[in-house]
């Protein structure tokens, strides 16, 4: 019998700590699938910098390097500089590549270092109980904006995806959601660009997942994704920000 | 004849670095500026970071990578590493990182200092662990000691620090380059590479369960008490005879060697002890001083290695010491005077016990 859906072959066989609904599963399976079916395991190194999924190197087989919070893309860099044929790719919240870590994203990108990047845009600070983000959406309440975030004390919330595609160094930018299988479905499409266009050493690549964090929303799964739907959309909108030709 | 902060590139090169992730800040310039020119002949790689935190996480990236790595820095922009340098040793990863210590706190000065000695000595940055510590003292030494380092940190798999400051990295001296390092870089079989034909590798400093982190840094701590044993270097000069012993590192054991002189044609007993490696710290020349009846510590600092010496001698003898902090290099005269001066306080003491 042929076997049409199962575990990815680079995912480990391990119960992952995500809490129940979190979207972190669902894009590690994506990027599992994505690596299986480049046939690129032998030769991929991720990097994982703290947040919660600072522990994704329990969930993948590959060869794996945990970062300091925001600095991944700078590890990626030292990696992909030493090991020019590898394909390394950075798995990173938004406090850590939104916060902390705007620096490093930015410049890698302008680099166009050949590295991929994964960002996980749930609007707080997961691992740290749910605190503001660079992204929390205006009036959304978190532990730290306990009347919702005001726009004239915080800001407005980035839009990492466009402010990268206005860069000359990116050559694939793309903006997605799991939410729903069909947007699911658009994610791997995206995913698997992105890694194409750093195979074939076009430049450097970023995919947004606008993510949910039902605990910290204080949501349950459904309705975290109807939050998502009715505000993280609106602000964040999905779609390809920048494509290399060819791979358009 | 060639400038210190070159001599330290071409020497990383004849180390088999082929790495190098820089941030400029004055006085190192000419150090990143050199690999930017040399390494593309050789086939290494030259990044300019966006800041000194970029430059040592590309270090911590490449040497997980296997490759020999290297950022170098002045004591500013290392204050920014320090997070980078204890994730390294954390987890294992050798590098070299090079500190042409200026003039501080704050943005302080670009004039030579030693008042990065705690911050070097100590770890620097979060965490129980340790760095092996070089001060050179001449272009030549910082060509020995740049190799050295390479082979060490791969050897302890742990960073290594080169410590000089202005006036070393500027100067002009003559220096012989050997044509290889004395050992070939090691085999890293547990560098990042790719996962094939062998289990994944995993780069890692994350041990949440308690029991599991101690183990772990009474095992780091091990290897700690191995380079004590085993690294530690240091120069006597005419300390057989000394009753006056003076401690100084770098350019401050330059200008110590150049009162030395006119101390001794004076006919005043008195020698040199000059710390190489900087942690661990030369105590043992220190423990079996027997003529000795004082030391002195000279720093351009407000008194840092002074507290090492202190730990050294235990009590044994009167600890004093001379320094000038905030670029402003001692001269012979001054350090002369202040050996003459504790020098006549022993002639008086030894006079009142007659
Ligand atoms: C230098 C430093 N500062 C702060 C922290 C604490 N910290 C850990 S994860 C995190 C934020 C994580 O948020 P995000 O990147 O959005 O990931 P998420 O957990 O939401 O997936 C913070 C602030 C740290 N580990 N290191
Ligand atoms: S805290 Fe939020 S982001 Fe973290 S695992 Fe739970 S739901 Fe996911
Ligand atoms: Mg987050």
């Amino acid at each position: 019998m042929k076997q049409v859906f199962g575990r990815p072959r680079v995912l480990n066989d391990v119960v992952m700590h995500y809490c129940p609904g979190c979207h972190h599963g669902v894009i590690h399976r994506l990027i599992g699938e994505v690596v299986d079916e480049l046939g690129i395991a032998e030769r991929t190194i991720g990097i994982a910098p703290v947040g919660c999924s600072v522990l994704a190197y329990n969930y993948f087989n590959l060869d794996f390097v945990q970062a300091a919070h925001g600095r991944a893309p700078a590890v990626a860099t030292g990696i992909k500089r030493a090991l020019p044929d590898r394909v390394v790719f950075t798995y990173q919240g938004d406090g850590d590549l939104a916060a902390i870590g705007t620096a490093e994203v930015v410049h890698a990108a302008m680099r166009s270092e050949r590295i991929t990047v994964v960002f996980v845009n749930n609007a707080v600070f997961g691992m740290t109980s749910g605190q503001m983000a660079p992204t929390t959406l205006v009036g959304q309440k978190t532990t730290t904006t306990p009347w919702g975030r005001d726009a004239r004390v915080h800001g407005h919330p980035l839009r990492v995806a466009e402010m990268l595609a206005a860069l000359y160094g990116p050559a694939y930018i793309a903006r997605v959601s799991v939410h729903t299988p069909a947007q699911v479905m658009k994610a791997k499409k995206c995913l698997e660009k992105a890694f194409r266009t750093q195979l074939e050493d076009r430049g450097f690549s970023m995919v947004e997942f606008v993510s949910n964090c039902p605990t910290n929303w204080g949501l349950s799964p459904l309705d975290s994704v109807r939050w998502l739907e009715e505000n993280m959309l609106k602000y964040y909108p999905l779609g390809e920000f920048k494509l290399p030709e060819e791979v358009a | 004849m060639m400038k210190g902060n070159e001599a330290i590139g071409e020497a990383a090169i004849v180390a088999g670095c082929r790495c190098f992730f820089g941030y400029p800040i004055t006085p190192q310039n000419e150090l990143p500026e050199y690999m930017a020119r040399r390494l593309p002949e050789v086939g290494g790689v030259f990044v300019q970071a966006e800041s000194e935190v970029a430059a040592i996480n590309m270090v911590y990236g490449a040497a997980a990578a296997g490759a020999r790595a290297m950022t170098s820095s002045s004591s500013p922009g290392v204050s920014l590493k320090q997070e980078g340098i204890s994730y390294l040793s954390a987890c294992e990863l050798p590098c070299v990182v090079v500190n042409m210590v200026r003039g501080g706190p704050g943005l302080g000065g670009i004039q030579p200092a030693q008042s990065d000695y705690f911050q070097a000595t100590r770890g620097g940055g979060h965490g129980d662990y340790r760095t092996l510590v070089y001060g050179a003292a001449s272009v030549q030494e910082l060509v020995d000691l740049t190799i050295e380092a390479f082979d060490a940190a791969d050897r302890y798999r742990n960073p290594v620090l080169l410590l000089a400051d202005g006036i070393l990295g500027q100067m002009m001296e003559p220096a012989v380059f050997p044509d290889s390092p004395p050992l070939p870089p090691p085999a890293k079989p547990w560098a990042v590479t790719g996962a094939s034909g062998r289990p994944r590798n995993l780069i890692n400093s994350l041990i949440l369960q308690p029991d599991m982190l101690e183990a772990h840094n009474w095992r780091l701590m091990e290897k700690f008490r191995q380079i004590e044993e085993r690294e530690v270097r240091w120069e006597e000069d005419q300390l057989d005879d000394a009753e006056l012993v003076v401690v100084a590192y770098g350019t401050t054991a330059r200008v110590v060697r150049a009162a030395l002189g006119a101390a001794r044609r004076e006919g005043l007993k008195v020698g040199l002890l000059r710390p190489i490696t900087l942690w661990p710290f030369p105590a043992q020349p220190l423990r079996r001083l027997k003529r000795a009846r004082a030391v002195l510590t000279v720093e351009m600092s407000t008194g840092q290695m002074v507290e090492d010496v202190r730990l050294a001698v235990e009590g044994r003898l009167p600890v004093q010491f001379y320094g000038r902090t905030g670029g402003v290099v001692p001269t012979p005269r001054e350090v002369l005077a202040r050996i003459k001066e504790i020098a006549g306080e022993l002639a008086q003491e030894a006079g009142g016990r007659k």
